[in-house]
């Protein structure tokens, strides 16, 4: 029964959170948030809205001024390692070989060195990096260093991923075939993905839920459940009824925001 | 270089400067330039007398010594003026005046505080060349990119590893750059050093040499420290070429 309970409760909660960045730049207001366990949940909105903000607050890599974010029901104070980070510029070392910047949060944690090679091995072979574990960054293409990129956070093995516009800085056809594999990837990995993007098709094609964020400051339109069956081949979506009117529904919301 | 359509070796160009001295010498227009022919003979006279390597030491211990200070002081307050908004303000003025400031015109008033010997030209080593590495180690930290930052803290990375395992690392490339302007620096304070103040080392054979007017000697020392110069530069460099494939494309 108790273990029942603390499935069903969502693994993080935003409550009545504010940020007020100096100079007195309202980033967010008072938002609240549930993200289910599990589950995919999108951050969407247009630029300026503030949902790279409330992604970061969650990882514990910026401050917020009111409020408080939930995990497991421990209010969050920092970086901690049950969340992962997948960064839009990737972030990757440049000095470090794919398999060093797929073990680094291993090495950091002080893993004996054979140990998480064998782990960053596993994780290169799951996102298809198999070959490249000796190149460095400048070699890799911008989708290729992502890959590399969502390794590393695999590899730590937290429950919960967060991914910053992950990926805005490669091409259309590379974000689709990345956004497929994603999908695929998460049917084996369990996580709980929190995923901005400002990518109305993108949020609808990879989320189970998708929080309509508005600009200035940023607060909480609506939240939507996708209801697509993701368990189902990731290649139907795009032709599925809901996910082609779910987009048009959002695009009909997130207008209204723009001038 | 090409001439007439061809390549030549830049070593001919150097060739055509020494055939230039010799001319010139020879002629025997300028007292000041003798033959470079009996320079190379004053540079293999100079290699066979103990005097001259006992000027070598003093001044090479003065140098090294020197630049270990100067490169254990620099690197770290160019990082933590890098990362330390309070240090910057506080020593950033003083940092930028004294990298551009005619130190030469300084060295004489150390004197007073270091006296005669070799350890005014130890802190004159120090105060030509931390300068300039400590400038390029807080550029370098300064141009880190924010998001390397936010990995290392995202994956659990402590204050100690933040700062060794990817400040120092992402820094390197300026760090270098720094480092060989600093040592040839330091080459230069050795030897101003050791004129102006402190009379020992090759400095006491400048002095010599020039004062009564030895000046095949002369050039000869003065080649043979542009040389060490030379290669200390070139030895960092290398240093530099290692990390360049991935310095380039940060």
């Amino acid at each position: 029964m108790q273990a029942n309970t603390i499935q069903n409760r969502p693994i993080i909660e935003v409550k009545e959170l504010s940020k007020t960045y100096p100079g007195r730049v309202e980033a967010l207001r008072n938002v609240n948030l549930s993200i289910p366990r599990g589950q995919l949940t999108t951050l969407l909105g247009p630029s300026g809205c503030g949902k790279t903000t409330l992604l970061k607050i969650i990882a514990g890599l910026l401050n917020k001024t009111e409020g408080n974010v939930f995990i497991n029901g421990q209010p969050v104070n920092g970086p901690g390692p049950e969340r992962a980070f997948v960064f839009q510029d990737f972030a990757l070392l440049p000095w470090c070989t794919v398999l060093r910047n797929v073990a680094f949060g291993l090495e950091l944690r002080g893993v004996p060195g054979k140990q998480r090679n064998e782990i960053a091995m596993k994780y290169i072979d799951e996102v298809g990096l198999t070959g490249f574990e000796k190149a460095y960054p400048y070699e890799l293409s911008g989708g290729m260093r992502q890959r590399v990129g969502l390794a590393r956070a695999l590899a730590v093995d937290a429950e919960i991923l967060l991914m910053d516009e992950p990926f805005a800085s490669v091409d259309e056809q590379t974000r689709r075939k990345f956004q497929e594999d994603l999908l695929n990837l998460l049917k084996i990995e369990k996580k709980t993905v929190v995923f901005v993007t400002h990518s109305i098709e993108e949020a609808v094609y990879v989320s189970d839920q998708v929080a309509l964020l508005g600009p200035r400051p940023g607060r909480i339109m609506r939240v939507i459940n996708t209801r697509l069956d993701h368990a189902e081949n990731v290649e139907d979506i795009r032709r599925d009824q809901r996910y082609l009117n779910l987009v048009e529904d959002l695009w009909q919301i997130l207008r209204q925001y723009l001038i | 270089m090409i001439i007439f359509g061809r390549r030549i070796p830049m070593i001919f160009a150097l060739l055509i400067w020494l055939l230039v001295w010799e001319a010139i010498g020879r002629a025997e227009l300028l007292f000041l330039i003798p033959p470079f022919a009996d320079v190379v003979r004053a540079m293999f006279k100079l290699l066979a007398t103990g005097k001259f390597y006992q000027a070598v030491s003093v001044s090479f211990i003065a140098f090294s010594t020197g630049m270990m200070i100067s490169i254990s002081i620099g690197i770290p307050l160019g990082i933590l003026m890098g990362r330390v908004r309070f240090i910057d303000e506080l020593l950033g003025m003083w940092v930028n005046v004294f990298v551009s400031a005619p130190l030469t015109a300084i060295v004489p008033a150390l004197m007073v505080l270091t006296g005669f010997g070799q350890t005014t030209v130890i802190v004159t080593v120090i105060l030509f060349s931390v300068w300039i590495i400590t400038l390029d180690t807080r550029a370098g930290v300064r141009n880190i990119n924010p998001s390397l930052l936010e990995m290392g803290r995202s994956f659990g990375a402590n204050k100690l590893q933040l700062y060794t395992k990817v400040i120092f690392k992402a820094a390197l490339p300026e760090i270098l750059a720094g480092l060989r302007l600093g040592l040839i620096r330091g080459v230069r304070g050795v030897i101003v050093g050791q004129l102006l103040i402190a009379i020992i080392g090759l400095g006491e054979l400048f002095e010599l040499y020039s004062r009564s007017f030895l000046m095949d000697r002369f050039w000869a020392l003065v080649i043979m420290i542009f040389l060490f110069a030379y290669m200390i530069s070139e030895a960092v460099n290398h240093l530099e070429k290692r990390i360049e494939f991935w310095a380039s494309t940060r």
